[in-house]
Order: structure tokens, then sequence, then C-alpha cells
């Protein structure tokens, strides 16, 4: 079942088509990720899907109904996104960042429920910044942040989350770190994550189900050890290379093929 | 990595067993009810000020309605509409400039800077030096200004929507037209024309009476309530519009409507007591500074605007006696000053 999907969409940026005639349906509970070379439509079909990127033609339906044609605060509470960047204001502190992310459940005349105030403190307690609560967000470190950023969509309670790109500019420590959190998010909350990433070894190690692309069309979709294949990373990314078994996980790693080999192929052809 | 002190905001929640739940922010409710205080205090001053002179006491028992009737005529017929048109006035340049400022992300993204008062100089002007129209004619001329001005700027500005940075530099470029304009204006009028255009472009609350004060009161009453209304939506735009809009807001329609409500404040405060320098620019700032909150304290600049001009009203009539500096030329000359800390205080921040 999928709750969320895209139905033969059309996506562009004025008249820059990105892609055509695309169908994506994201299974229910599942932690997806899109991956795919740059310029690939990946973070174009999240913007889509996140009711940011209006499709010319086609629909992104939403419980089986078109996304737009809901109020944007009921789809907020059914629809969380990390946009790539976000701007803190300034001098703000975590514990008010995160409380933003009940804004959707929140109204004139209902500001700050006790509802509000335990989901806000779970949310920290399940990113781990409770204890920078009071502390201001522009003097934390970037993994910190980004956590910060990550407790504000939490506290959206919504159970379907999208993030895009949400390891660009950490570093690999901080990477693993907020990946082992949305992995944790989508086993013990049940939560529906989608994700948009770079890193195919993270990608594969970390989804449960995987849509490569490449010029606005999915290549192939399903569980990693099943798509991540030598010829599917050589079809998509156009690079040669070997896929073994992850020593930590068993799941596929690729490995680039060294350069004199690839330069042999290239000379072969 | 510095660590600065840990501030914790007292935010008191009032709730009721019906569902209902109030956040105040103790320290900006404070900052209000003080800012009004003062604000009360320089209006009572500057009610006693002048070639009538009369002691706060006597003030406050003629609003009561118990002056003698020379009192009760000086009171209500010449001081309390000026100090309304002031406190109107400056209230409602004050809430426009923050929510320029907070449209924009950019402190210098106030009214007084992108255009609109200038706008509604030039509509002023082309009413008094081309139609050599009456008072009530050179508001509505300024009002029209301001906001085609308004509408220009937002339309020259759209690509996709709007973006902060590119508001203030077309808004600076309109600015400069509509400066030249005034001043091709000024070359055209005669030396009367000439002289009450001088006299309206310094921004002054001399000589307001009661016309001033209704169509200002109508138009702060209706778009007060607009712009806080939007207030919660404008503290999520600040964030940028992806993450407003994963949160429910819908941020060029927010936009749209806060920026229309600010341009109208910012054309009634100027209609009715002529483009006063820098409060719109000022009043936010100054506000944040003492809230210490994040985002737009839309009430605090409010208030703070409010205060900010009569209070310069009353220091202009005591420094340089009565009716003899208009307040506008004062704000200008302090809200320079302001705008000099602020850039310097910026660049060492390391923002411009």
């Amino acid at each position: 079942m999928s709750r969320l999907t895209a139905e033969s969409v059309t996506l562009a940026y004025d008249q820059r088509v990105i892609a055509e005639n695309l169908s994506v349906a994201i299974p229910d509970r599942s932690f997806t990720v899109i991956v795919g070379p740059n310029a690939c439509g990946k973070s174009t079909l999240l913007r889509a899907l996140a009711r940011m990127l209006k499709p010319v033609a086609g629909s992104v339906l939403l419980d089986g109904a078109a996304i737009g044609s809901y109020p944007a605060k009921q789809v907020a509470r059914t629809l969380g996104l990390l946009p790539q960047s976000s701007i803190a204001p300034d001098g703000i502190t975590v514990g008010d960042l995160v409380a933003r992310g009940r804004y959707p459940h929140q109204g004139l005349l209902r500001q700050w429920s006790r509802e509000d105030e335990r989901i806000v403190t779970e949310s920290m307690a399940a990113t781990g910044v409770d204890a920078l609560a009071d502390r201001h967000v522009d003097e934390l470190s970037g993994g910190q942040r980004q956590r910060v950023w990550i407790a504000m969509a939490l506290a959206q309670q919504t159970p379907l989350l999208l993030l895009d790109e949400p390891t660009t500019y950490l570093d690999i420590q901080h990477q693993i770190e907020v990946l082992d959190l949305c992995a944790q998010l989508h086993e013990e909350q049940g939560r529906t994550l989608v994700a948009v990433l770079h890193d195919l070894n993270h990608a594969a190690r970390y989804a449960t189900h995987l849509i490569a692309m490449r010029d606005g069309s999915v290549v192939a979709e399903g569980a990693p050890g099943d798509v991540v294949t030598a010829e599917l990373v050589e079809q998509v990314f156009g690079l040669r290379c070997q896929v073994i078994d992850d020593p930590e996980t068993g799941t596929p790693l690729v490995v680039p093929a060294a350069r004199r080999a690839r330069a042999g192929a290239a000379l072969q052809k | 990595m510095s660590l600065s002190p840990r501030t914790v905001r007292a935010v008191r929640t009032v709730r009721t067993s019906g569902g209902l739940s109030l956040r105040v922010d103790a320290r900006a409710a404070l900052v209000v009810l003080l800012l009004l205080a003062v604000a009360a205090a320089a209006s009572v001053a500057l009610i006693a000020t002048g070639d009538f002179p009369m002691s706060p006491a006597d003030v406050l028992r003629t609003l009561a309605g118990g002056g003698t009737p020379a009192q009760d005529v000086v009171v209500h017929d010449l001081r309390l509409p000026r100090v309304l048109v002031g406190l109107l006035a400056g209230a409602c340049l004050g809430l426009a400039g923050a929510v320029f400022q907070s449209v924009s992300r950019n402190p210098l993204g106030s009214p007084d800077v992108i255009g609109f008062g200038q706008g509604s100089a030039a509509g002023a002007l082309v009413v008094i030096v081309l139609f050599h129209g009456d008072p009530f004619a050179v508001a509505a001329g300024a009002v029209a200004g301001g906001v085609v001005t308004g509408l220009a700027v937002y339309l020259l500005a759209w690509k996709k929507g709007i973006n902060g940075y590119r508001l203030v530099l077309v808004g600076i470029g309109a600015a400069a037209v509509l400066t030249g304009l005034r001043d091709y204006l000024m070359t055209k009028a005669d030396l009367v024309d000439a002289t009450r255009s001088m006299i309206w472009m310094v921004g002054s609350l001399n000589g307001r009476d009661w016309e001033q004060v209704w169509p200002l009161l109508c138009a702060a009453a209706m778009l007060l309530p607009v712009v806080l209304g939007n207030g919660r939506a404008l503290r999520m735009l600040e964030m940028g519009d992806d993450a407003a809009h994963a949160l429910g807001v819908r941020a060029e329609r927010t936009r749209l409507v806060v920026t229309a409500c600010a341009v109208l404040l910012t054309a009634a405060a100027t209609a009715a007591a002529g483009p006063v320098g820098f409060v719109a620019l000022a009043a936010p700032q100054l506000a944040r500074r003492l809230t210490r909150a994040p985002g737009p304290g839309l009430l605090a600049a409010a208030a703070m605007g409010a205060t900010l001009l009569v209070g310069a009203d009353w220091a202009s009539q005591r420094l340089f006696g009565a009716d003899k500096l208009p307040v506008g030329a004062l704000t200008g000359m302090l809200g320079g000053c302001y705008l000099l800390w602020l850039l310097f205080t910026e660049r060492k921040a390391g923002r411009v």
C-alpha cells in the first residue's frame, strides 16, 4: 500500500522539463531512498512529493486525492519535509525552534497545548538534543544543528517524512549519526521515510526500498540487495565497479573499479 | 567555540479547560506594557507643552472632562488630535517596518529605504504642484503614491516569488527614481507650492486635527488585526520558504497579504503626518533589542514606533520651541545616527 504516489507526473522549472511521465509509489512504512547522478531529477521529485513543486501534468496523490486539494495545514499534519537548507532565526533557542514544528497543529486560540509540550520534549529526546534545549541554534555544530531540524520535523508528528539530502555538508561521523537516527525513527516509530541521498553506499545500507533515477526517469526500484548490481551502477552513474557484500551489514557495497581498469574498458569500446 | 550565556525565556502558557491555550512571552509582554506607559507619559507631556503651558495634572483632569473651557479647547481641539496622529502614525510605521524587515529578511527593508515613503511624497507633490490641491487631496495623493509604488516594487521584484534581497534592491532603485521625480516637481513649483511641499515632505505633526485622526484610526483598526493574525505564519517564513511551506504556511499568500497591509499602513501614516523618516527603520530593531525575542515582535515594534514618534515630537518642542522644528527632522537625524550604528555593528558581526 502507498499513501503517497506520483502518477505520471511531468515536472518542470519554468520551461525546463526535468522529468516526464514519471510514476513513483512510496511503500508505506518503508525507508525509501532516491539515488541518482546530479541533475537526474531526484530532488525535483522529492519537491513534487512534498507539494513544493506543482506538476505540469499528472498528479501527486496523498491518500488517493491530489495533494494540492487538501488545506495546507492538513497536509502538514500528514507529511513533513526536511528542506535542504533552512534558516535558523537570529538568537532562537533549540527548544523554541523544535516547538515551531507544532505549527500545523496550532491555531490562534490553541497556541501551546500540553500535547504540544509533551511531543516537543519527546522529539528532542528522540534526536538527542534535549540537553541542548536552552542553547542558541547558531552556536551548535553542523551535526547538532541537523539533528535539531530533524527534531523539528519530528515534532510535526507526521506519518510521512521527506528528507532532502539530510547528510550534505556533514562530515562522515555526523552523516552516519543522522542516518542512524533516520533508521531508528523508521524502525521504532514506524514512520515512512523518503530521503534523497548522494552516497550510494549509504543508500544501500540504510534503505529498505531504493529508487534509482537517471535523466528524469526511474531506472530500477526495489530492495537494495536486488537493485544494486554492477550493471545498474554502470547504467545509472556510468561508473564501472564491483559490488561486494558490506562486511558489516551484508548489504551491497559499491567499489569503483581502479582507474587503469576503467581506462582499459574505455579503450576496448 | 564560544558559548554565550544561556538565556531561558520565560514563556507563560494560559490554558483553559475548553482546550484553548495562549502563549505569552513574559519579557516581550513586559516590553510592550512599558513602551505603552512611556508613550502615554510622553503624550501627556506633549499635550502639556506649548504656548499655553499646562501641568500634567491639568492635562489629565481636562482629558477626564474636568478642565476649564480654555483648557478644554486647547486639549481637545488642538493638542489631543496631534498626539493621537503621532501615536497612530508611529504605531503604523513601526508595524509596517517590522513586516517589511521580516519579509525581506533584511534590517534595511524599511518603507523609507525601499521607496514607499518616497512614493507617497511624490504622490503628494504631484497634487500640490500640478493640481494645487487642498490638504485632503494631498493626503489622497500620498496614499495613491504609496500604494502605486508598493505595487510596482512588488511586481518588479517578483520572480517566481519574492526574494528579500531583490525587494530591497528594487526598492532602492524605485526610491532613487522617485526622489528624482520629486526634485523635478520642486523645480516646476512656484514659491508657495514649493514651500508647502518642503513642509509636507519633512513630516510634521504641527496643526494636525481630528480630520487626520479618523482615517488613520480606521486604517489602523482594519489592518492591525490582519497583520497580527498573520504574525505566526510570518514567524515561520523567517526559516525560509521551504521550511515554512513544510509546516503548512502558504508562503506567497502570507507575504502578499502582510506586504499589502504594510504598504497601506505606511501610506495612511504618511498621508496623516508626512513622510516621517526612520521610525519604520528603527522601531522594529530597537524593539527587538529590548525583547531579545527571535522573530518579528509586531506589537512591540508598533508600541516602539508610537513611543518614538511622540517622544521625538515632545523633544523637538522642548528643545527648539513650539512648532519650530518638524518632528521628521529630528527622527531623521536620530534615525541616521541609528542607521550608522546598525551598519557598524552589522559589519563587526560580519553580516554586511
